[in-house]
């Protein structure tokens, strides 16, 4: 799925856009537990959060997260979007819920980073 | 006798210092990358380093990530002075914290942070005297030919 895709199924803003304007997610993970971020991501995910401090865009960097998602319409502060915008990792910002938001990607076709296998390319189209 | 070291560099590390926490750690990844190691293994790498960096950061006082490259392994030493811990074998309990509502409010303090470290890294070695400091020693084996066999290769200048 491309972050255009998951822009449009949540309805959200983007903060900062990402360089590559097709940028492919395999698979995302919906978490608030920046120490389960580390243990259970892999690389390549989209995070969605409802945290939006410093230490987001650190663990994203840390995990190679490749974009973030901050849910319930927070937006992060004025430091998190700068870090953000130096590590390069797009941010987008939705109205929706964790629940609700999760929800609609895995419907469309998201899975779970437990799902996919680290290093596979069946997620992506071709 | 000891083996060749390619880099070694050491970072100090503030406790309290929420603003600049994963700084020490996000070096460590660019020098990582710049010596060719694999995105692998610097993943598994930077994830310890982190969690480790984040530790000193909510417990102590000051500490100091020396890190080492040779072409067979790399090491991230983290010693600090602080509260040390207790029980070791309780803080390395998946679940097991210790932690402020300060920490929990910035998603960590979840007591997975030890086990993760030891989880990700092919070497563990922990040792604290309460009411002094924590040693974590922890060492990553470097993958046969990793330098050409990675993923395209590393970036070259």
């Amino acid at each position: 799925m491309t972050l255009q895709e998951v822009k449009e199924i949540l309805d959200a803003q983007v903060i900062i856009a990402p360089q590559d304007p097709n940028l492919e997610l395999k698979m995302a993970c919906g978490c608030d537990l920046m120490s389960d971020v580390l243990a259970f991501t892999k690389e390549d995910s989209l995070l969605l959060t409802g945290l939006t401090n410093l230490q987001v865009v650190r663990t994203a960097e840390m995990a190679n997260v490749r974009a973030l998602v901050f849910v319930r319409g927070k937006e992060p502060d004025r430091e998190a979007i700068a870090l953000a915008m130096s590590k390069n990792i797009p941010v987008l910002v939705t109205d929706l819920p964790m629940y609700e938001a999760c929800g609609r990607l895995y419907q469309r076709g998201l899975p779970g980073c437990s799902e996919v296998e680290e290093g596979s390319c069946a997620a992506h189209g071709g | 006798m000891a083996a060749e070291t390619c880099l070694e560099k050491s970072f100090t590390i503030l406790g309290m210092d929420f603003t600049n926490a994963g700084e020490v750690s996000s070096k460590v990844k660019k020098i990582l990358k710049e010596a060719g190691v694999s995105p692998k293994v610097i993943r598994r790498a930077i994830i310890s380093a982190y969690e480790a960096e984040m530790n000193v950061v909510c417990y102590a006082k000051r500490g100091t990530l020396t890190l080492s490259v040779t072409p067979e392994v790399l090491r991230i030493k983290v010693a600090d002075e602080g509260k040390g811990i207790e029980n070791i074998e309780l803080a390395l309990r998946e679940g097991f914290s210790t932690a402020s509502d300060e920490i929990r409010e910035m998603g960590f303090g979840a007591g997975m942070g030890l086990p993760n470290i030891r989880k990700n890294s092919d070497e563990f070695r922990i040792s604290s005297v309460a009411g002094q400091g924590t040693v974590l020693e922890i060492a990553f084996h470097r993958q046969p030919g990793e330098n050409a066999g990675s993923g395209g290769g590393p970036p070259q200048s």
